[in-house]
C-alpha cells in the first residue's frame, strides 16, 4: 500500500520524494555519516525551510537534492524520475533546466557583469544569444536590479549580489529553487529582502522552493520546516500563519525563542 | 554548449589574465620563430647553393680522368690513361651517345703571366670555343675565342675580371693589351664578368686561351696513344631528365676506348650537375632539420609551459569549474572550454611567432645580402600545425582533471 500511495503521491504533483537517503563521507579513516536515513515528500508549489544545527547534514541533503551528489542509498524522485539512474550529462541537464541554486556565498563569477553571471546557465543549457539577453534582463528586473545590469559583483552590496545569483537560478525556469543558506551572509534587512523574492517566486509563480536557515524568523515566512539533527529528520512542522515578508517586524530575540518553542 | 560558445567562454578567460597569457605565450612564439626563420634561412642558403651551380651551365655533366679515389688532389698525375681530345670528341657520336647535345673541352695548368710591369702566377685553361656557351661564362668586353682561333692555334686569351685586377691596375683598356703567358706573348681579345659571390670565384682568376694553342705551346703535352691530353670534359645533355642516360653512354664509350674489362673500376669519372647539387643539398638538408630540431624542442619546452599554466589555472579556477557544472555544465563543456584555452594559446602564439620568423626572415636577408631568404611556407604550416598539436596535447591533461572535478568539492575549494 505504501509504494502505491508513494506513486499516488508523485502522481498528485510530489515534485521531491526522497526515501532513506544516506550519504557518508570519508574523511581519511574516519566516515562522516552526514545523512542516515532522510525521507521525506514535497508537494509541487511547497515553500519549505531545513533547519538545523550546524554539521546536521543540511548542505549535504541540499546538494544531494540539487544533483550535485549522489546518495551512498535510498532514492531520490524528482517530479517522479529516478535520479539515481541518471549518468553524469543527464544529471547536468537536470541541474541546467529544473533546479535553480542559491548558496551562502553568492558565488559569482568576478570581474564579470551581473547580466552575464545570468546568462551563464543558459549557456550550457542551449539558448540562443539573443533569448539569452532577454531572458537576463527580465530575471534581473525581477528582483529588482534592472539599474545594475552592467555592474560587476564587486559593485555590488551582498544583498545584490544575492539577488544576482536569484536571477541567475531564474533564467533556466526551474521547477525548484534550492536555496542553501540564502540570507547566512547578509544582514537582516537584506535578508528579508531576498526573503519576499523567493516568496514571491513561490507565491506568484508557483516555483517550489526550499531553503535552509538557522533563522526562526525567516523560517517564519516559509509553510513547512523540516528540522535535522545528525543526518535525521527530527521534527516536520507545517507554520499555521506564515509571515509575509516585509510586512511584519522582527521579534526581539527572547519572544522568538519562545514562540518556536 | 556549441564549440563557438565554449571558444568565447575561452577567450574571455584568456584576456582577463592578458600578462600570464602572453608570458606563457612566448615559449610557442620563440620556438615557432625560430623554426620559421631557422628554415626559411636553411632554404635560402640551399637556393644559393642551388643558383651557384646553375650559374655554370645547365644540364651539366663533368668528365674527369681519374677516380675519386685515385686522384690525389688538383696537380697529381691522374692514373690510368688520362682523357684525350679522341676521347672527348667520341662522345659526339649521335649512334653512342644520343643524349649528348655537346661538349666543350679544357685543359689546366698554371704558369707565369705577366704583362711586362706586372706579374703573376695564375691558372690558364685552353678551352674549346664554345666552352663560354656551355660553362655560361659571359663577356665584359671584346669577344671569346671561335673555331678560326681554335684552328689556327692563335695567341689570344680572354681573361678573368680578377687577372685584369691584377694585371691592368689603373683601368687601362686590356682588350688588345699583349701578356705574356711563361715565354708566349698573347693578345687579350676579351674579358669575363665576375661570376659574383664565392663558390666558383676562382673562375673568374683564370686565363683562357685556345685549346689548341694551350696543347701545342703552353703545356705541350701528349698522353700515352699520342693524343693531347686534357683535364675535363664538360658535356651537356640533351635535357636534364635525359642528364642520367648520358653518363650511361659516355660510360660506356670511354670504357671501350680505355679497354676496360667488364668487372674493373672506370679509370675517369662522370658526375652530373644534379649529383653534385644533390650532395650539396643533402648536407644542408641534414643541417636544417638539425636546426629544425633544436627549434622544436624549443617548442615542446613551450607547450611544456602551457601545460603548467593551464594546471595552475585549473586549480585556481576550482570553484568556478564547480560552479559552472552546478549551474549545468557538462563534462565535456568544461573540458572544451580548457582545451580550447590551450589551443588558443598555443596558435596565437604561433601566429606571433610566424611574425617573429617572417621579421628574421628579413632580417637574415639584410644581414647576408647574397641570400634572398622567402618565408618558408612550409614552415609556417609546420610550426603552427605543430604548435596546434602542442596546445591540444598538451591541454589534454589539464582539461579531463578541470572536466573531472566533483561539484561539490570544487565549490568547496578554498
Ligand atoms: N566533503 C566532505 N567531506 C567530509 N566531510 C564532510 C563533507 N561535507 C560535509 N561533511 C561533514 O558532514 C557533516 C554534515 O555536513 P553539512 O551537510 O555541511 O552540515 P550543515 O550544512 O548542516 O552544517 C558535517 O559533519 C561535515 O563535517
Ligand atoms: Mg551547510
Amino acid at each position: 500500500m505504501e509504494v502505491s500511495s508513494s506513486v499516488a503521491d508523485s502522481q498528485n504533483g510530489a515534485v521531491i520524494a526522497v526515501k532513506d537517503l544516506t550519504r557518508t563521507y570519508l574523511l581519511g579513516d574516519v566516515e562522516v555519516r552526514a545523512l542516515r536515513g532522510v525521507s521525506f515528500d514535497l508537494r509541487a508549489g511547497a515553500l519549505l525551510t531545513v533547519m538545523g544545527p550546524s554539521g546536521s547534514g543540511k548542505s549535504t541533503l541540499m546538494n544531494l537534492l540539487g544533483c550535485l551528489d549522489t546518495p551512498d542509498s535510498g532514492s531520490y524522485l524528482l517530479e517522479g524520475e529516478d535520479v539515481g539512474r541518471l549518468n553524469d550529462d543527464q544529471l547536468a541537464r537536470i541541474r541546467s533546466q529544473r533546479i535553480g541554486f542559491v548558496f551562502q556565498t553568492f558565488n559569482l563569477l568576478a570581474r564579470t557583469s551581473a547580466r552575464a553571471n545570468c546568462e551563464l546557465p543558459m549557456l550550457y543549457a542551449g539558448v540562443p544569444i539573443d533569448e539569452r539577453h532577454e531572458r537576463a534582463e527580465r530575471a534581473l528586473e525581477m528582483v529588482g536590479l534592472a539599474d545594475r545590469m552592467d555592474h560587476h559583483p564587486n559593485e555590488l552590496s551582498g544583498g545584490q549580489q544575492q539577488r544576482v545569483a536569484i536571477a541567475r537560478a531564474l533564467v533556466n525556469d526551474p521547477a525548484i529553487i534550492l536555496a542553501d543558506e540564502p540570507t547566512g551572509n547578509l544582514d537582516s534587512k537584506s535578508g528579508i529582502e531576498v526573503i519576499r523574492i523567493l516568496q514571491g517566486l513561490n507565491r506568484n509563480e508557483g516555483i517550489t522552493v526550499l531553503l535552509v536557515s538557522h533563522d526562526p524568523f525567516i523560517a517564519r515566512h516559509t509553510d513547512r520546516i523540516i528540522r535535522l539533527q545528525d543526518g535525521r529528520i527530527v521534527a516536520d512542522e507545517r507554520v499555521p500563519h506564515p509571515l509575509v515578508a516585509g510586512e511584519s517586524q522582527r521579534p526581539s530575540e527572547l519572544d522568538l525563542e519562545e514562540e518556536v518553542a | 554548449m556549441g564549440i563557438l560558445e565554449s571558444a568565447q567562454v575561452a577567450l574571455r578567460a584568456l584576456a582577463s589574465n592578458k600578462l600570464r597569457s602572453a608570458l606563457t605565450m612566448l615559449g610557442i612564439i620563440i620556438g615557432v620563430g625560430a623554426v620559421v626563420t631557422l628554415m626559411s634561412a636553411g632554404n635560402a642558403v640551399q637556393d644559393f647553393i642551388t643558383d651557384q651551380f646553375r650559374s655554370i651551365g645547365s644540364n651539366l655533366l663533368f668528365v674527369a680522368p681519374g677516380t675519386f679515389q685515385t686522384q690525389r688532389g688538383p696537380g697529381s698525375a691522374p692514373s690510368g690513361k688520362g682523357l684525350t681530345n679522341g676521347d672527348a670528341y667520341a662522345l659526339l657520336d649521335p649512334f653512342l651517345a644520343p643524349d649528348v647535345a655537346a661538349i666543350a673541352l679544357e685543359l689546366t695548368g698554371s704558369d707565369v703571366v705577366s704583362n711586362g710591369a706586372e706579374e703573376a702566377f695564375l691558372s690558364i685553361s685552353g678551352v674549346s670555343p664554345n666552352f663560354a656557351e656551355l660553362r655560361n661564362a659571359k663577356l665584359s668586353a671584346g669577344r671569346f675565342f671561335d673555331i678560326g682561333d681554335q684552328v689556327a692555334e692563335s695567341r689570344v686569351a680572354v681573361i678573368g675580371p680578377l687577372v685584369v685586377d691584377e694585371l691592368f691596375p689603373e683601368n687601362a683598356l686590356p682588350i688588345d693589351g699583349q701578356i705574356r703567358i711563361g715565354e708566349v706573348a698573347f693578345r687579350v681579345i676579351g674579358t669575363l664578368e665576375s661570376r659574383g659571390g664565392s663558390a666558383f670565384s676562382n673562375d673568374d682568376n683564370v686565363v683562357y686561351v685556345p685549346l689548341s694553342t694551350a696543347q701545342t705551346r703552353v703545356f705541350p703535352s701528349r698522353g700515352s696513344r699520342g693524343d693531347f691530353q686534357i683535364s675535363v670534359i664538360y658535356v651537356q645533355a640533351a635535357s636534364e631528365d635525359r642528364a642520367g642516360a648520358a653518363a650511361e653512354q659516355i660510360e660506356r664509350i670511354l670504357r671501350q676506348r680505355h679497354e676496360i674489362l667488364p668487372g674493373e673500376d672506370d679509370d675517369f669519372t662522370v658526375i652530373s650537375q644534379a649529383e653534385i647539387l644533390a650532395s650539396a643539398g643533402d648536407v644542408l638538408g641534414v643541417i636544417t632539420v638539425f636546426l629544425g630540431a633544436i627549434a622544436a624542442i624549443s617548442l615542446l619546452v613551450g607547450g611544456i609551459g602551457i601545460m603548467n599554466i593551464m594546471l595552475v589555472s585549473v586549480t585556481e579556477r576550482t570553484r568556478e569549474i564547480g560552479l559552472r557544472k552546478a549551474l549545468g555544465a557538462r563534462k565535456r563543456d568544461i573540458r572544451n572550454q580548457f582545451l580550447i584555452e590551450s589551443v588558443v594559446l598555443a596558435v596565437v602564439g604561433g601566429t606571433i611567432g610566424v611574425v617573429l620568423g617572417l621579421l628574421g626572415t628579413l632580417v637574415i636577408g639584410l644581414l647576408a645580402s647574397d641570400l634572398n631568404p622567402t618565408l618558408s611556407l612550409q614552415a609556417v604550416a609546420l610550426a603552427t600545425g605543430f604548435s596546434a598539436l602542442v596546445g591540444l596535447f598538451f591541454g589534454i591533461y589539464p582539461a579531463t582533471r578541470a572536466a573531472a572535478l566533483n561539484p561539490i568539492d570544487a565549490l568547496r575549494y578554498e
